[in-house]
């Protein structure tokens, strides 16, 4: 190894310049008050030393010198915050037609899957030059999810998916870190993403699916666990029909309603007591401890993609929504 | 002047608090608020050196990237402890139980604080703390980090986490008692004349941290308990498994330890508003600003605890919110910062030890300060939060800004504490060395930190080593810095020339009485006729007797 002094990261997103144009902006700002302050103290303690200048002038204060050093710094904050609030909205809305994939984390490790099946282990392949969304969440402990060539984090939680997106637009291999203090071996926790050429990432997933598609695992899952007794669109169902489910406000019996989203699925699995649905008896059993958090990820991904193939079947719900299509191997 | 003395008499023959007792019993049961600061400083030392020797594994372990030192196992309960000795027994207590202690009831003319008594107990309670904190140390240690977060500290960690917890929350409640004697004693305890706008800025800085760790604190104690209930009975608080929500327990200790960096920040910018005026000879420039912002800042400060939160997966709209709160409690630090410059303006300074501290304080503090600004701009908090960026911004405002203030303040009033000067030569020269070493300690962590390097790892990607190296070498100059004063402090107690009433030509009733003061203080209640920091008014002694 040599003498390696990197004093920047990679810049490898879309969302990498716009984070970094507003740290220069930031840098700079930094820099004009420290050396503004620390001129004027310099200045101020050569010029007023004591040999040269023994009887110092008595001062109150000003008021107007006051508002204005309050005034024009709080200006600047604030041209900070609006900037920096819009770049953080643009981080929390994934946009439409994202590839999406899913991940788990554990002590000590990330695992991934895609949508076609493919499974990996700290790593994550992805194409460049188009939008990626990760859905996450941990099967122990709080870990945080950090891709600092494309200036993204997001913490992943126990009991609860979050999701954090990207656009990679340089392909190449980047650091994929766990940044929330998880256990002994936090530091292990690490892993790269590797970002390829679409047509190379097509090679690439034809070469890792194995075990059929995240979807179609979540089916066979739904009838392995029986869920589909209860859960059928016929008549004399004892469980809500889930086609069509996703993404749509439900109402619950104890009063109150929720979006269907994939938390809410995942809850109605493992704690179906929590949020009974309207017009039905809290008869589901628990799944609690029984399904892997893979086999909830699949059967969450199942019943997303339930509403798109029988839309028809969905009574009373509106035409599916822009959901797109299982991606799978496209 | 009512309490003038005669300093021919030398420090041996007169009658002061250090003499007025011999024994251990009479420094262990005293309830002289000037023996009970030194109390506190004698064992916050030694759990500076006892977090300074963590800080030293840590550096000695990142000074290559393959964690070859000790295992990853080691390493976090190093981290965890040096977090925990630095923040809840030496950064919390410092610059309040210390010096507040020692100085707040001579400041205002009293004879001790309101509460002698509950003084002496808070001590004991705060080495009872200490010492379940050690012990959780030597019996296997603790690596859940100091911000203990759930579930990790509730249900997967397998170390000593209730010790640690105890010795915290038993530490609480003697800031918590510290506090109610400062509220109290400023209030009631004020010499006839000593209106509120006629006290020592320190004063006002030491009340306002008092507020906060009268309001504050108590929340730390509840989550620690429940943190407690969970670990030992399984009561689903925190752990989603049984029930509980993990975010809950960040909201609630940084609730807490938000404000707490306020605790700690504040009395020594209540410091640094004596220094400068002493050694400008100048009135604080706009000192009801820099008094009702001290204020300002406690009170608001309880509103941005979510600042720590943003990539924890609250709603944007929250992020939002503790955001914009945050750019505006900085405000106020940032204009004293102005005004302390501002003080120096057509000042008379002098380049004394402790002014050489004001100075690097307003260095470091400034760019502590200005760094929370990044972390406060959601964009970029996300990419810099959790990596070393975190860790240099906290050092440079809490080891910079406190210790700075503290250690300038220790040489400003150890003339008065011992009754003799220290080394002026030295002095100067800790002071230089522990700029020069700070900044090379923790600058690169800023650049680390944008470069991706995650806090809290033990092993780290090789081309990050660079940095660390220097992050190490800075730390040895640092060490330097901070044992100096220790060799040259205890030399002085004994060898240093007696220091007279007031060395520093300072005002301030304190400096009215000799050095070591006597163990009541005043003999008669003085009666203050003066704004705080009457330096114009030349030779005039601005109390009236
Ligand atoms: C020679 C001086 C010091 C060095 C080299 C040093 C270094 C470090 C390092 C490397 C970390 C670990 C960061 C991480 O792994 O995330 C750390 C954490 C910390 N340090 Fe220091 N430190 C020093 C002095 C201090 C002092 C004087 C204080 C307080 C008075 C302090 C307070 C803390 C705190 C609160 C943490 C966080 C612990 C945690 O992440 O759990 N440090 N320090
Ligand atoms: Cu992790």
């Amino acid at each position: 190894m040599g003498f390696d002094l990197p004093l920047f990261p990679d810049q490898a997103s879309t969302m990498a310049t716009r984070v970094d144009y507003l740290y220069f902006y930031l840098l700079a700002v930094s820099a004009f008050f420290t050396i503004l302050i620390t001129a004027m103290l310099i200045f101020f303690a050569i010029r007023y030393r004591r040999s040269r200048h023994p009887h110092a002038v008595p001062i109150e204060g000003s008021t107007k010198l006051e508002l204005a050093w309050t005034g024009i710094p709080l200006m600047i904050a604030m041209s900070m915050f609006v900037w920096a609030a819009n770049v953080f909205f643009a981080m929390n809305r994934p946009p439409r037609g994202a590839l999406e994939i899913y991940a788990v984390g554990k002590q000590w490790m990330w695992k991934f899957e895609h949508v076609g099946g493919q499974r990996e282990i700290n790593e994550l392949h992805v194409p460049v030059d188009r939008d990626v969304k990760l859905t996450m969440i941990s099967q122990d402990v709080i870990h945080s999810m950090f891709f600092p060539a494309f200036r993204v984090k997001q913490d992943v939680l126990p009991n609860r998916y979050t999701t954090i997106w990207f656009r990679p637009t340089k392909v190449g291999r980047y650091h994929l870190f766990c940044a929330e203090y998880c256990g002994t071996k936090h530091s292990g926790m690490i892993g790269h993403v590797v970002v390829m050429e679409p047509a190379q990432y097509q090679v690439w997933l034809a070469g890792g699916a194995q075990g059929g598609s995240l979807t179609a695992s979540g089916e066979r899952l739904f009838r392995e666990l029986a869920c589909d007794t209860c859960h059928r669109p016929d008549t004399g169902a004892r469980g809500p029909d889930l086609a069509g489910l996703f993404g749509k406000p439900v109402k619950f019996a104890a009063g109150g309603s929720a979006v269907a989203d994939e938390t809410y699925i995942r809850e109605s699995i493992t704690n179906p007591a929590a949020k009974v649905v309207e017009g039905y008896q809290p008869i589901m059993p628990t799944f609690q401890g029984q399904i892997s958090e893979e086999g909830l990820l699949q059967l969450v991904a199942y019943i997303k993609s339930l509403q798109t193939q029988k839309p028809a079947e969905a009574p009373g719900a509106p035409p599916a929504a822009a959901a797109p299509p299982p991606r799978g191997t496209q | 002047m009512s309490t003038a003395v005669t300093t021919a008499e030398s420090i041996h023959r007169r009658r002061h608090y250090l003499n007025a007792d011999y024994g251990i019993r009479s420094w262990l049961l005293t309830t002289d608020h000037k023996r009970i600061a030194l109390l506190y400083l004698f064992s916050i030392t030694f759990f500076f050196a006892l977090g300074g020797l963590f800080a030293v594994l840590i550096r000695l372990e990142l000074l290559t990237p393959a964690g070859d030192m000790m295992t990853s196992d080691t390493y976090n309960k190093v981290f965890t402890m040096h977090g925990i000795m630095m923040v809840f027994f030496f950064l919390i207590p410092s610059v309040p139980a210390t010096l507040g202690n020692f100085l707040i009831p001579m400041m205002i003319g009293a004879r001790d604080l309101a509460f002698p008594k509950l003084n002496l107990a808070s001590w004991y309670l705060f080495m009872v703390g200490g010492m379940f904190a050690m012990y959780s140390v030597v019996t296997g240690g603790i690596d859940t980090g100091w911000t203990f977060y759930t579930p990790f500290s509730t249900t997967y960690s397998n170390t000593k986490v209730i010790p640690a917890a105890l010795g915290i929350l038993i530490a609480g409640f003697s800031s918590i008692f510290t506090g109610l004697n400062f509220i109290v004693t400023v209030h009631r305890m004020r010499a006839p004349g000593l209106t509120w706008f006629r006290l020592p800025l320190f004063v006002w800085a030491n009340y306002a941290a008092s507020l906060i760790m009268v309001l504050g604190t108590p929340v730390l104690a509840i989550t620690i308990v429940l943190v407690f209930l969970e670990r030992a009975f399984h009561i689903g608080i925190f752990d989603p498994r049984l029930g509980g929500d993990p975010i809950l327990f960040q909201h609630l200790f940084w609730f807490y330890s938000h404000p707490a960096v306020y605790i700690m920040i504040l009395p020594s910018m209540g410091v640094m508003s004596e220094l400068i005026s002493a050694f400008s000879r100048k009135r604080i420039f706009g000192y009801t600003f820099v008094a009702f912002s001290s204020v300002a800042i406690a009170v608001f400060g309880f509103l941005v605890w979510g600042h720590h939160m943003f990539v924890s997966g609250q709603s944007v709209y929250a992020a939002m919110v503790f955001s914009i709160l945050s750019y505006l409690v900085a405000i106020p630090s940032a204009v004293k910062v102005f005004n302390w410059t501002a003080t120096l303006y057509k000042g008379s300074v002098s380049y004394q030890t402790p002014m050489l501290y004001a100075f690097g304080f307003l260095g470091l503090f400034t760019i502590g300060g200005l760094t929370g600004l990044f972390l406060a701009a959601l964009g970029v908090d996300v990419h810099v939060t959790d990596t070393y960026f975190v860790v240099a911004h906290f050092h440079y405002i809490m080891v910079g800004g406190v210790i700075m203030g503290y250690l300038g303040g220790l040489h400003f009033w150890w003339p008065k504490i011992t009754g003799r000067l220290y080394p002026e030569g030295w002095a100067k020269l800790s002071a230089l060395v522990i700029f020069l070493g700070f900044n090379l300690t923790f600058f690169p962590q800023f650049v680390l930190g944008y470069l991706g390097m995650p806090r809290r790892y033990h092993a780290y990607p090789e081309e990050f080593q660079v940095l660390n190296v220097m992050s190490s070498a800075g730390a040895s100059i640092l060490a330097v810095g901070y044992l100096l004063p220790l060799f040259y402090l205890l030399w002085s107690m004994r060898y240093g020339p007696e220091a007279g009433p007031n060395p520093f030509d300072a005002r301030g009733l304190e400096w009215q009485m000799a050095s070591p003061p006597p163990t009541h203080n005043f003999e008669q209640v003085p009666i203050v006729s003066e704004e705080a920091y009457a330096y114009h008014t030349a030779q005039e002694v601005p109390v009236a007797g």
